[in-house]
C-alpha cells in the first residue's frame, strides 16, 4: 500500500498571531512553525500501516522552502520520502489541484490528511482532493483499518460516532482518535540523523488557479474585564447571566 | 437564480442550525435581489422553513438516503443548485455539512468559505469574513467565482424570523452509486450535543478526578447544558474525546460557556471563543482564563458548584 499523508506547516498552538503589510500577511516573526496537529495524528496512522502492513510513506507539502524543516521533522518521524510542492498556498482549491495531481502521477492507494489546518481552518482540501481524484472520501476521521482494498472507518458525528465501510482509493481527513496523543512520536537521534539522507523532491507546480482570496485580517475586538462575583454570592452571578448577559 | 441554502433535519425535524442557515440565504437573497430555495432529505413539515425566509423547498424524498451520505448528498445538491441556475449556495458548519460541502464546491466549480461569521459585506466582489487562527482571527475572504458556496459558523448570525410562506416541491435527484456504507450509528440520546447546545458546562483539571464529575452533569442537566472538557481532561482518560473541546478537540459557539477548574490555556480559549457569554470558576486568580471571561468567580469549585447548582434550581423553580 502506497500512503501519501499530507502535512501543513502551522504555527504552534501556542502561537500569538500577529499580522503585517496593512494586516494583509500573517506575520510569522518569532513564531514556531510545527506539524498541523491533525496531520500529525494522521502520520503517526500511517507509521502503523508501515510497521504493521509494510506500507510505504510519503509525505507532501504544498509551500515555499521555509516548510521543508516541517518534512524533514515527519521524514525523522519514520516516513520514507518526502515532496514539496514548490508554490505558495494561496487557497484550499489551489492546494488541492497540486496534492490531485502528485496522488495521480504516484498512484498512491490512500491519501490521509488533517480535517483542517490549525491556521485557515478551511477544512476543505481533503474533501476537494477527493472529489478531484475521484476517490472515496471520509473525514473527522477517529479510526482506520485497512484489509486489501478495503476499509472501515470511524467518523465522529455531532453527538456520537458512526462505523463507515468503504474501499480504496480513499482519502481520510484525520483527527485526535486516529491515534492517541500518546501514540505521537517525537523523533530521536537517529531518526533525524536518517532523515537528512531521506529523499526530499521538490515538484514544480501545475498550472492551478484560485477560487477564492484572502482580502484582509483582522483581531477580535479586545473584551472589557471580567466582572468578579464573591463566591459566597453566586446568586448575584444566576442574575447577572438572567438579567444582563440574558443567557439563562 | 435563487440562492440555495441545505437545511438540515434528523428524523424529518429540522435542525436549529438549518433555521440559521436559512436566515442567513435571506439575507443573502435580499442583498443580490432574488429569492431563496432550500433542499431538505426526508423532511417532514417544511412550512417552518418560510419562517425564516424560504421561498421554495425542494424536498427530496428517497429511503437510500435516509442516513447521511456525503457524497449523494452533494450531487443532489448540485443537482437543484444547476436546476435553480444557483449563484449561491449556503450550508451550516455541522459535521455532516463540512463534509460534503468541498465535495459540492469540487461539483459545482464554486469557490467555498467556511466559518463565515456575517452576512456578505459586499456580494460584487462577493465578499465574507470568517474566523481563522481557530477564533484568534478573523480574515476577509472574497469568493471569485461563478458560483459560491458559503458555510455559516453556528451561532454567529443567528436564527431571524421572517413572516412568508414557501411553497414546496417534490424533487428526485439522481443517486449515485453509494460507495462509502454507514455500518453503525453510536449516537447520545437523551443528552444535549455540544454541537447542538445553547449551553456547555466544561471542566478542567481542577476538579481533580472523574469522580468529581457528578455536579458537572448536574450543574449541566439544570441549565439543559452539554458537558465538555479541557485537553488535559480527555488526555488522562477521565472523559471521553469527544468532550474535549479547544484548538485540536471540538469548537464550541454556544451562548454560555461556563468553564470549572479551566486554567484557560491559549490553545482552550482559541476553541470556545466564539462562545457569546464565558464564565470561570476557578481557585487560582491569576489563571489566564479570567482575561478571557466574562463573569468569574475565584473560588473553589467544590463549595462554589453546589451552590450554584442550588441557587439556579431555585431560579428554575420561578420561572
Amino acid at each position: 500500500m502506497k500512503i501519501l499523508v499530507c502535512i501543513s506547516h502551522v504555527p504552534d498552538t501556542t502561537s500569538k498571531i500577529n499580522f503585517t503589510d496593512g494586516d494583509t500577511k500573517f506575520d510569522s516573526s518569532g513564531v514556531q512553525f510545527v506539524i498541523n496537529p491533525n496531520d500529525e495524528f494522521g502520520l503517526t496512522r500511517a507509521m502503523w500501516f508501515k510497521e504493521k502492513q509494510g506500507a510505504d510513506v510519503t509525505v507532501v507539502n504544498v509551500g515555499g522552502p521555509e516548510t521543508e524543516p516541517t518534512l524533514r521533522k515527519a521524514l525523522a518521524i519514520g516516513a520514507d520520502n518526502a515532496i514539496r510542492v514548490n508554490t505558495e498556498a494561496k487557497d484550499g482549491y489551489q492546494v488541492a489541484k497540486q496534492l490531485a495531481n502528485v496522488v495521480k502521477e504516484g498512484g498512491y492507494d490512500l491519501v490521509i490528511a488533517g480535517r483542517e489546518s490549525i491556521d485557515y481552518n478551511g477544512g476543505m482540501v481533503p474533501g476537494m482532493l477527493a472529489g478531484l481524484i475521484d476517490a472515496n472520501f471520509v473525514t473527522n476521521c477517529i479510526s482506520l483499518e485497512v484489509d486489501g482494498t478495503k476499509a472501515t472507518a470511524m467518523r465522529e458525528i455531532d453527538g456520537g460516532k458512526e462505523t463507515v465501510s468503504t474501499s480504496l482509493p480513499l482519502v481520510i481527513g484525520g483527527q485526535k482518535g486516529l491515534v492517541e496523543e500518546s501514540d505521537l512520536r517525537i523523533p530521536n537521534m537517529r531518526g533525524i540523523m536518517m532523515a537528512r539522507k531521506k529523499p526530499l523532491e521538490v515538484k514544480e507546480p501545475i498550472d492551478a488557479g484560485t477560487e477564492t482570496a484572502s482580502v484582509k485580517f483582522e483581531k477580535p475586538a479586545a473584551k472589557g474585564a471580567v466582572k468578579l462575583i464573591d463566591p459566597d454570592n453566586v446568586e448575584e452571578l444566576v442574575n447577572l447571566l438572567h438579567n444582563e448577559a440574558k443567557v439563562i | 437564480m435563487s440562492v440555495l441554502v441545505y437545511t438540515e433535519s434528523e428524523q424529518g425535524k429540522f435542525k436549529k442550525v438549518a433555521l440559521e442557515v436559512a436566515s442567513y440565504a435571506r439575507a443573502v437573497a435580499d442583498e443580490m435581489g432574488t429569492t431563496v430555495t432550500a433542499i431538505t432529505f426526508n423532511a417532514d413539515d417544511t412550512s417552518v422553513l418560510g419562517n425564516h425566509g424560504v421561498d421554495k423547498v425542494l424536498k427530496v424524498n428517497n429511503s437510500d438516503l435516509e442516513k447521511f451520505n456525503a457524497n449523494a448528498y452533494a450531487s443532489a445538491i448540485s443537482q437543484a443548485a444547476e436546476k435553480e441556475g444557483t449563484k449561491v449556495v449556503i450550508v451550516s458548519s455541522s459535521a455532516d455539512s463540512k463534509y460534503l460541502a468541498p465535495l459540492l464546491a469540487i461539483n459545482l466549480d464554486a469557490g467555498y468559505a467556511s466559518n463565515v461569521v456575517e452576512a456578505p459585506s459586499s456580494v460584487s466582489p462577493f465578499t465574507v469574513k470568517r474566523t481563522a487562527f481557530t477564533n484568534k482571527a478573523f480574515n476577509m475572504t472574497t469568493i471569485d467565482t461563478d458560483v459560491k458556496l458559503v458555510g455559516v459558523s453556528k451561532n454567529a448570525f443567528g436564527v431571524k424570523e421572517s413572516s412568508a410562506s414557501a411553497t414546496a416541491e417534490d424533487f428526485s435527484p439522481n443517486v449515485p452509486e453509494l460507495t462509502v456504507h454507514v455500518d453503525s450509528v453510536d449516537k447520545i440520546t437523551g443528552q444535549v450535543t455540544i454541537a447542538d447546545a445553547d449551553i456547555v458546562v466544561s471542566g478542567g483539571r481542577g476538579l481533580k478526578g472523574p469522580e468529581n464529575w457528578g455536579m458537572i452533569e448536574e450543574l449541566a442537566e439544570v441549565l439543559g447544558a452539554a458537558t465538555a472538557c479541557s485537553k488535559p481532561v480527555s488526555d488522562l482518560g477521565w472523559r471521553p474525546h469527544g468532550e474535549h473541546v479547544g484548538q485540536t478537540g471540538k469548537p464550541v459557539a454556544s451562548n454560555l460557556y461556563i468553564a470549572i477548574g479551566i486554567s484557560g490555556a491559549i490553545q482552550h480559549l482559541a476553541g470556545i471563543n466564539a462562545s457569546k457569554v464565558k464564565v470561570v470558576i476557578n481557585t487560582d486568580p491569576e489563571a489566564p482564563f479570567f482575561k478571557a471571561a466574562d463573569y468569574g468567580i475565584v473560588g473553589d469549585a467544590f463549595e462554589v458548584v453546589p451552590k450554584l447548582i442550588e441557587k439556579l434550581k431555585e431560579f428554575k423553580a420561578q420561572q
